[in-house]
Parts: structure tokens; C-alpha cells; sequence
């Protein structure tokens, strides 16, 4: 029972893990209408930024801060330079032009760094334990991510109902042409929000280089699941984005703890672990097949009108 | 009709004597295949650069021939492999082909270079279907036979006094003949066997089951970035010392233990090379490779060394001749006449390495420094699984 809750939180730390990643993916994709795929590259960047930062100041915190401030600064950079003109083309050129950006900024990283992983650690204050159940230990970094989640969903939340720029970026969503004639900046106000998105994923690479390999291509790996996310969820809905990354992290979780032990009921142990393991990687895509059957436009659909 | 024939013969005496020069005059071309990109990235880095800095050595020679080394990224990709194969062989005329790191990818390399006639020595991976019945007498290996490097762990794991362990592996060929290996070897009691997705980031499921599980110790195939994620949570999570890690070299390289410094502190591996082996070969290799590339050289680029010096030896023997005089070259490489970083270094019928294997533990030493320390040599002239079943001699 306690391993079952153990797996239960696991998931959902996880989860909320791929929150921090897709809440930056949905707002760029679902707002902006850009398929970002260079937004693991931004990961990978405040991953680096935190672990350089980390290793010269030797405080994480400043580290951290220091991510945020480089992935935002590059983020408004390539949106500058780059994305900018990708607004009015579709998406296959999008796809093209941020495809190629993955290869320029791991090459980038790779002639800056080198092919050897960065070192970051937990630190001091967040290494170690709390049991949360009897005999169950649970690491306080990850308990610290699950918080950081909930804080970054707070955050983003009140940002867009609640304040003035969370309106012009809703307005500015559903018609950028009427809320230019208002004599908005929507210009600048993409570059600051695809600055956001950027921020966020820099910090959740941040947050996650003490428990992952610091190295180039680390954001390609969470893409993916990233976008599955954002999918599930609706296309730029932050509260989507949420209950999806909450789903794929459970689903996912669970099904490598106990897919297998399942199978062994009524198969052999060998082949029980085999299918188990194949079975669990496909989990959370036959989740994602399942709701989109469902709804088409994923669990909390936004309703944009473009073009 | 004459004048055609004259032409035609003409221009094919000029052919044969262009031909005739360019075989005089030209280095000896080796193709080397391996991964740059990807995660991996650092595997294939330092096989070519250990292999190339033996190259540097002699000023661009090999046993006194002069090489000319083609370097191609596979992206750990079997589709690349093959085209790259594909260029080298037909193309640009290679000799000698070397260099693959992953499993997936010499399946394709190898059947084409063995059909093209010419050798293939590799610094790396070593699948069992070449070991065996499929073994071949043009295709050499300087690393390791890929079982060896687990069997092995599972000896030393014996030897530490465990009776129950907890195994784990990426699914995937490599991953799956990794935990056989290990199997092979270990006497006790197998507490848990879970496979892992290729490249994952996320261990907590695993860790929890380990942590049910009660095992005396955990064996894992998880090499580069792989192994970092693991190793940082299994810290994490308070369970490195309770349920201690034994690992193959693989799962424990120097790159491993910069990336996760302390969190590497008691892990237990096994390997055929350590960093501070204390042979004159070994000395003036770390000392050039440091000097060289500014950086700690793997246990990859000493397979990368070892395989240009392998290579070496037999151009040295047959004075620079590779196709022209292939029984010979054949007969040299195996006689493997060189000085190994590894110390001695000889090769079964099968064309394999005979190891021995160290078993290491990482301790901090007296300048604060991560190392891996040799505690003993646990598995002596381990002769891999397959050699018997190899029709060569």
C-alpha cells in the first residue's frame, strides 16, 4: 500500500516536473500560434546557465536566478532574430526554422562545453530525506519541485486573468490585428511573452539539472513528452497543461512500477517484464489517443480564432 | 581501328601505372565510424581521439605507415552506419574499418566490410553474434567480447559477498544481454529484474521498487547520461549505501563520476582498464592525452589507443601492406605484439580480448580527487562465452 502512494507521488512529482516544461511550450504554442520545437533548447540553456552559475557563485539560488535571466535573454533574442518571422507561415516552416535552431544550439553548447556532462548537485539546504510514510524516505528535492510547480501554476494563473498584460496577451491571442488598432505594442508584447515562455523553460531545466544529466540534447528527451502534455491538455491552456502533465506523469509512473508485476499474474517473468516495459513507454500515448478520441481538441480546449 | 586500339591501350597503361603510384605513394586509409552527436556524443569523442593521438605519436604513422584516419558520425543511427560504410568502402577505398561504439550499428557495419574484403578492428561494442559461430578470421576486437563486461561484475559481486541483487537495464539488445551476462556469472539470488526505457531521465518508479525490494545490492547497464540521471537520484534517495552498486565499466567512466562527483563515492565496478594502471604504455598514454586535449582520458579512449596500436603492430610487420598481403596482416594482428594500456593484452581464438578484469571501487583520494581505485583483479584471462563455439583457431 505505502509503495503504492510512494508510486502515486512519484507520479505526480514527475508530472508536475512536465508542467514546468510545458506550461512555457503552451503559452508560446498555444497563444503565440508557434510550434517552438527549440523550446528543449532553452531547457538545455538554463540547465548549462544554472550549473556554471552555480559551480562559480557555489550558491544554487543564485544559480537559478542566473538561468532565468540567460534563458530569457536568449529567448527574446531568437524571437527577435528568428521567430518573429515565422508569425504569418505556417507551421511547417516553423518547424523548419526552430528544427534548425535545436542543431545550432547544440552545436553551440557543444564547442562552448564540450561533450562532457556538467556537474550540478542538489544542494545542501534540499539534499537529503523526509519519511512521509513509515519506512518510506522521499528526497526533499523532488518534494521542493512538486512546490515549485504549484508556485509556477499560481503564478502563471494570475498572470493571465488577472492582470493587464495577462488581458492584451488574451486579446492579442484571439485577434492581434484589433488589438494593434488599439495602439497596443504587440510586437513587443510577443517578444516578452515568448521571453516568458522561455523563462519558464529555463527554469525547469534548472530545476531538473540536479537530478538529470547536465548535457547537450538533455531538452530533446523531454520534449516530446512536453508536447504530449500540451496536447492532452488543450493547446494553450495553462490549466490544460497542468491536469495533462499530471496525467502523463502518473500514467507513465505507474505503469513502469506495475505494468510488469501485472503481467507476471498470467505470464512468465521474462517475457512479463519485456512486454511490461514496451507496454509502459507506449502508456501515456495511448492515453493521449484515448482523450483525443474524446476530445478532439484536447481536455480544456481554448477557442482561438486565427486566420 | 588502329588508332582506337592505341588509344585504348594507351590510356589504360596510363590508368594502371596512376593506379600502381597511388598505392605507392598513399597513406594507408581507416575508416572510422563512430558516435559524436547524440548523448553518447562523448563515447566516440574519445575513441577518436585516443586513437588518433596514437597516430600523433609517429607523426601521422602507424608502425611506421603513413594513415590517413576518415572520421564519420553515425548518430548512433544503423541507416548512417550503413551509408557511411557504404562511402568508405566503395568510395574512398578504406583498408581497415574501426570505430562503431554502439551494438545496434556493428550488425551492419561488419557484414559489409568482411563482404568488401577488408578488416575491421573494433575499439568498442563486441555483440555476440560475431563472438560465436558468426565469428569471423578479418574481424578483430581490442575492446572487450559485450557479456564480458557484466559477467564480470557478476564475479566480482560474488566475490564482495552478495547473495541477493536487484538488476536493471535499458530495454534494448545490449541492455537484455547485459543482465544475461551478469546472470551468468552471479551465484545468488536475483530480487528484481526491470527494464527501462532507452535514454530515460526519470528513476523514482525504480528506485521505489528497489526500495521494496530489500536486495543486498543493485547491478545496472546504464551507461552515459543514463547512468547520471540514475546515479543522482539513487543518491538522492538515501539508497547508495544501503543497497550498494556493482556495475560494469560502462555504467562508471570517468565522465560519470566528474558529472556526479560524491554521489559516485562506494560505487563498485569492474574493468579491463583503470586510469592508474601502472605500466610505462598506460604513463606516456594518460600523460598525452592530458596534454593533448586538456582533459581525463576514458576508459573509451584508451579502447581507441589500444586499437590504433593493435592496428600499428601489424602495419609495422607487414611493413605498411594491409590488402596486398592480408594472411600476413591477418597473422600479425593477431600475434597482437604491442605494449597495451591494459598491460598484457592477448586475443582467443575468436578474435576477442582475454581480460583481466579489475574490480575498483571510487573512493576520494588525498587531494580531494574522485578515483576509481583498483582493489584486485577479480576475473583473470576471462575468456568469453562464445569463444568455444567459434570455428577459428
Amino acid at each position: 500500500m505505502y509503495l503504492f502512494l510512494e508510486q502515486l507521488l512519484n507520479g505526480i512529482q514527475f508530472g508536475v516536473f512536465l508542467f514546468l516544461i510545458a506550461a512555457g511550450l503552451t503559452l508560446i504554442f498555444g497563444i503565440m500560434g508557434v510550434i517552438n520545437l527549440a523550446h528543449g533548447s532553452l531547457f538545455m540553456i538554463g540547465a548549462y546557465a544554472a550549473a556554471v552559475a552555480t559551480e562559480w557563485t557555489g550558491s544554487f539560488a543564485l544559480g537559478i536566478v542566473i538561468a532565468l535571466v540567460v534563458s530569457g535573454i536568449v529567448g527574446m533574442a531568437i524571437e527577435f532574430v528568428i521567430i518573429r518571422r515565422l508569425y504569418d507561415r505556417d507551421h511547417l516552416d516553423q518547424v523548419l526554422a526552430t528544427f534548425g535552431l535545436i542543431l545550432f544550439a547544440n552545436e553551440l553548447m557543444t564547442i562552448l562545453f564540450g561533450r562532457t556532462p556538467l556537474f550540478l548537485n542538489v544542494p545542501d539546504a534540499l539534499n537529503g530525506s523526509v519519511e512521509i510514510f513509515p519506512g518510506v524516505q522521499y528526497p526533499l528535492y523532488r518534494l521542493a519541485i512538486i512546490a515549485m510547480g504549484v508556485l509556477v501554476a499560481l503564478i502563471l494563473f494570475l498572470i493571465i486573468t488577472r492582470t493587464r498584460a495577462g488581458m492584451l496577451i488574451r486579446a492579442g491571442s484571439t485577434n492581434r490585428d484589433m488589438v494593434a488598432v488599439l495602439g497596443v505594442d504587440i510586437a513587443l508584447m510577443f517578444t516578452l511573452l515568448f521571453g516568458l515562455g522561455a523563462v519558464f523553460a529555463g527554469f525547469a531545466g534548472a530545476m531538473a539539472g540536479p537530478l538529470i544529466s547536465v548535457e547537450v540534447g538533455m531538452g530533446e528527451q523531454q520534449l516530446i513528452l512536453a508536447f504530449v502534455v500540451v496536447v492532452i491538455g488543450g493547446i494553450g491552456s495553462v490549466r490544460g497543461a497542468l491536469v495533462g502533465a499530471l496525467l502523463v506523469g502518473v500514467v507513465d509512473t505507474l505503469g513502469r512500477a506495475f505494468l510488469p508485476d501485472l503481467l507476471k499474474l498470467f505470464m512468465d517473468p521474462a517475457s512479463a517484464d519485456g512486454i511490461g516495459a514496451g507496454l509502459s513507454s507506449m502508456s501515456i500515448y495511448i492515453v493521449m489517443a484515448a482523450v483525443l478520441i474524446v476530445k478532439p481538441n484536447g481536455l480544456f480546449p481554448v477557442s482561438v480564432a486565427r486566420h | 581501328m588502329k588508332t582506337a586500339n592505341i588509344v585504348i591501350a594507351t590510356s589504360m597503361a596510363l590508368a594502371m601505372s596512376g593506379i600502381a603510384s597511388a598505392v605507392m605513394a598513399e597513406p594507408v586509409k581507416i575508416g572510422m565510424i563512430t558516435t559524436l552527436s547524440t548523448g553518447a556524443g562523448y563515447l566516440g569523442e574519445d575513441v577518436r581521439d585516443g586513437f588518433l593521438l596514437a597516430v600523433a605519436e609517429e607523426g601521422g604513422k602507424l608502425g611506421g605507415a603513413e594513415v590517413e584516419v576518415l572520421v564519420e558520425d553515425d548518430g548512433r543511427k544503423p541507416g548512417n552506419g550503413k551509408q557511411i560504410a557504404d562511402k568508405f568502402l566503395k568510395r574512398d577505398k578504406v583498408e581497415i574499418m574501426t570505430g562503431v561504439i554502439f551494438s545496434n550499428i556493428t550488425p551492419v557495419v561488419v557484414p559489409l566490410t568482411m563482404k568488401a574484403g577488408v578488416f575491421y578492428v573494433s575499439p568498442n561494442s563486441a555483440p555476440s553474434i560475431f563472438a560465436g559461430k558468426g565469428c569471423n578470421q578479418d574481424y578483430f576486437v581490442a575492446s572487450w567480447q559485450n557479456d564480458s563486461l557484466h559477467e564480470s561484475a557478476g564475479v566480482y559481486a560474488n566475490e564482495l559477498g552478495y547473495k541477493n541483487a536487484y538488476i536493471l537495464a535499458p530495454n534494448y539488445q545490449a541492455g537484455k544481454d547485459s543482465l544475461a551476462g551478469f546472470k551468468r556469472y552471479f551465484k545468488g539470488k536475483i530480487a528484481g529484474e526491470t527494464y527501462t526505457k532507452l535514454g530515460q531521465t526519470d528513476y523514482a518508479a525504480e528506485i521505489a521498487k528497489i526500495r521494496d525490494a530489500k536486495p543486498d545490492m543493485v547491478f545496472h547497464f546504464l551507461p552515459g547520461g543514463m547512468g547520471i540521471n540514475f546515479l543522482k537520484q539513487y543518491s538522492q534517495a538515501g539508497l547508495k549505501d544501503t543497497y550498494p552498486l556493482v556495475v560494469s565499466t560502462a555504467s562508471m567512466d570517468e565522465k560519470i563520476m566528474g558529472a556526479v562527483k560524491d554521489a559516485a563515492i562506494g560505487v563498485r565496478s569492474t574493468a579491463h582498464w583503470n586510469l592508474a594502471q601502472d605500466n610505462a604504455a598506460n604513463k606516456t598514454f594518460v600523460e598525452g592525452f592530458k596534454k593533448t586535449y586538456g582533459r581525463t582520458p576514458t576508459v573509451y579512449a584508451s579502447q581507441g589507443y589500444d586499437t590504433a596500436k593493435l592496428i600499428a603492430s601489424a602495419l609495422k610487420a607487414t611493413g605498411g601492406k594491409v590488402l596486398e598481403a592480408k594472411d600476413d596482416f591477418r597473422a600479425a594482428l593477431k600475434k597482437a605484439d604491442f605494449a597495451s594500456v591494459r598491460g598484457e593484452f592477448k586475443l582467443a581464438n575468436n578474435n576477442h580480448p582475454i581480460n583481466n578484469w579489475l574490480g575498483q571501487v571510487v573512493e576520494k583520494d588525498a587531494n580531494g580527487n574522485i578515483v576509481n581505485k583498483i582493489v584486485k583483479v577479480v576475473s583473470p584471462n576471462h575468456k568469453d562465452a562464445y569463444a568455444d563455439a567459434c570455428p577459428l583457431k
